[in-house]
């Protein structure tokens, strides 16, 4: 069993970002805060989907298998942060017009990809509950495999709507690649023994 | 070409006729601007006579202009230059100005300030990544400076050189960029009396974030064209290559003048967001200067020259 401890924590710890943006905001230590806001809830979902996708491995790494436990947690929470990151975008950007939005989705590859990560990820986040995994089946697992294209999709959005220095998108996909490359292996063992 | 001045002047913010006959006292701004530049004293005052070809806007707050800044020479975050700057030795500071001239020759910072009386031009600033600013500027027309060095008939463009000083500039190590940072300006743009060389912000020297000790202010381009901290004018025939084209032709042409209705390939310039307000504003055509500027551009197709 997992500590009673870890999940608390790990509630408390997932809100610190959002503290962070709030006191930053509300003190003015944003110049621009509807692009701090944006930026921000998008990098901690991305971090968010990272520690999600980190919990297996690290399962297979350590034998601890209460490690996941935390994944719902932990994939809720990148889910949350996405939210967060889309209202922003569609309230303080394209100003609650559903049309204008529309518009940008479809014009706009780097909003196109983000977009559809963000769809992606709407089912997982519904069909979450202990219901939904009973209801489902072996094919929860099979749905839920759609966190793999939908991370891959949003490290993707980063990297193309940056202007000019790649290091911070590279450095995040560069560690998403490890946690795929990881599944891959395993995955490749075990078809050959 | 005929040059109209700004509708949004009010009247209050034209010079009265003694303040401008006043030159005694431009000598002393002159003089007390030096020293302040010399000092390196950025809370020293710099004194300029306010200009007809400023905005009636609300400027942005100092804090504003001083910590969100595009200076990639100290780092591509927007807080890097505001950190990192401050090692940047501002004085002594020359400027060669060379090329297509009868009278090309190297002038010192302290020569720069005395060119011409000191101005305060508030201008808006706006950012090819969507955002805008209003900021008070001190400065003086680039053509002041140009018409020194006699330009020839050749003199068809002038190109701008940033320092690229790897011990002072912490970005400069980095490839982000081919350095030293360039732009370049066609001849009749660089004499534009909308064109300045900046010296000085809300009254005080230039902060060093925001590209002391000189820098260009062409408010009607994209911000990445008005250079900061500049070692070299050149007058030229060719076409000068600038930084950001070079960088990524598709996205970034020679012109970039602001314009509503060219989109930058990954994202609208339709719309910005004027730092401090909270919805997005319409941006206007040559940043709100089309009827300053629009002539210069006559005849050509601004969606092939952007």
């Amino acid at each position: 069993m997992l500590p009673r401890w870890v999940k608390p924590l790990y509630f408390l710890l997932a809100l610190l970002p959002l503290l962070r943006l709030v006191v930053l905001v509300l003190t003015g230590g944003a110049v621009n805060p509807v692009e701090f806001i944006t930026h921000s809830t998008g990098t901690w979902a991305l971090i968010g989907l990272l520690v999600t996708l980190a919990l297996t491995p690290l399962r297979r790494l350590s034998g601890y298998a209460p490690l996941l436990r935390l994944r719902r947690m932990a994939g809720l929470f990148a889910f949350f942060y996405a939210c967060l990151h889309v209202l922003t975008y569609f309230v303080l950007d394209q100003s609650f017009d559903l049309q204008l939005l529309w518009r940008d989705v479809l014009k706009r590859p780097f909003v196109t990809l983000g977009f559809v990560a963000f769809v992606l990820l709407l089912p997982l986040a519904v069909t979450s509950t202990d219901g939904w995994m009973r209801r489902l089946k072996r094919n929860w697992g099979r749905l839920h495999r759609l966190v793999y294209p939908a991370a891959i999709l949003v490290v993707l959005h980063y990297l193309w709507l940056v202007k000019r220095d790649l290091t911070q998108p590279l450095v995040y996909g560069l560690l998403l690649a490890v946690l795929l490359g990881g599944r891959v292996y395993w995955w490749y063992r075990g078809m050959r023994s | 070409m005929l040059i109209r001045s700004p509708v949004d002047v009010p009247p209050s913010e034209i010079t009265p006729r003694e303040v401008y006959l006043d030159r005694r006292r431009f000598m002393q701004a002159g003089a007390a601007a030096t020293l302040a530049l010399l000092g390196g004293n950025a809370a020293a005052g710099l004194l300029a006579k306010p200009s007809p070809w400023s905005t009636g806007e609300a400027p942005n707050s100092r804090k504003d202009i001083t910590s969100y800044n595009n200076f990639y020479e100290f780092g591509t975050s927007k807080s890097d230059p505001a950190d990192s700057a401050q090692t940047l030795r501002t004085a002594p500071w020359s400027v060669v100005v060379e090329g297509e001239a009868g009278k090309p020759r190297r002038f010192a910072i302290e020569e720069l300030l005395k060119i011409a009386p000191l101005e305060e031009r508030v201008y808006r600033l706006r950012c090819v990544e969507g955002w805008s600013m209003v900021i008070p500027w001190v400065g003086f027309p680039l053509a002041s400076l140009l018409r020194l060095v006699e330009p020839n008939s050749r003199a068809k463009f002038v190109a701008f050189e940033s320092l690229a000083d790897p011990q002072q500039m912490p970005g400069v190590k980095s490839r982000v960029l081919d350095w030293p940072y360039r732009e370049g300006l066609r001849i009749d743009e660089a004499m534009h009396p909308l064109t300045i060389l900046a010296v000085g912000l809300y009254g005080d020297v230039l902060p060093r974030q925001n590209g002391a000790p000189i820098r260009l202010v062409v408010p009607w381009k994209y911000g990445f064209k008005s250079i900061k901290s500049i070692v070299r004018i050149r007058l030229q025939e060719a076409q000068p290559v600038t930084s950001w084209s070079t960088a990524n032709p598709s996205e970034y042409g020679f012109y970039s003048n602001v314009n509503p209705d060219v989109d930058h390939p990954r994202w609208s310039q339709a719309t910005e967001r004027r730092i401090g307000e909270f919805f997005r504003r319409k941006t206007l055509p040559f940043n709100g200067y089309a009827e300053q500027v629009a002539g210069l551009y006559r005849g050509m197709d601004l969606r092939r020259f952007f």
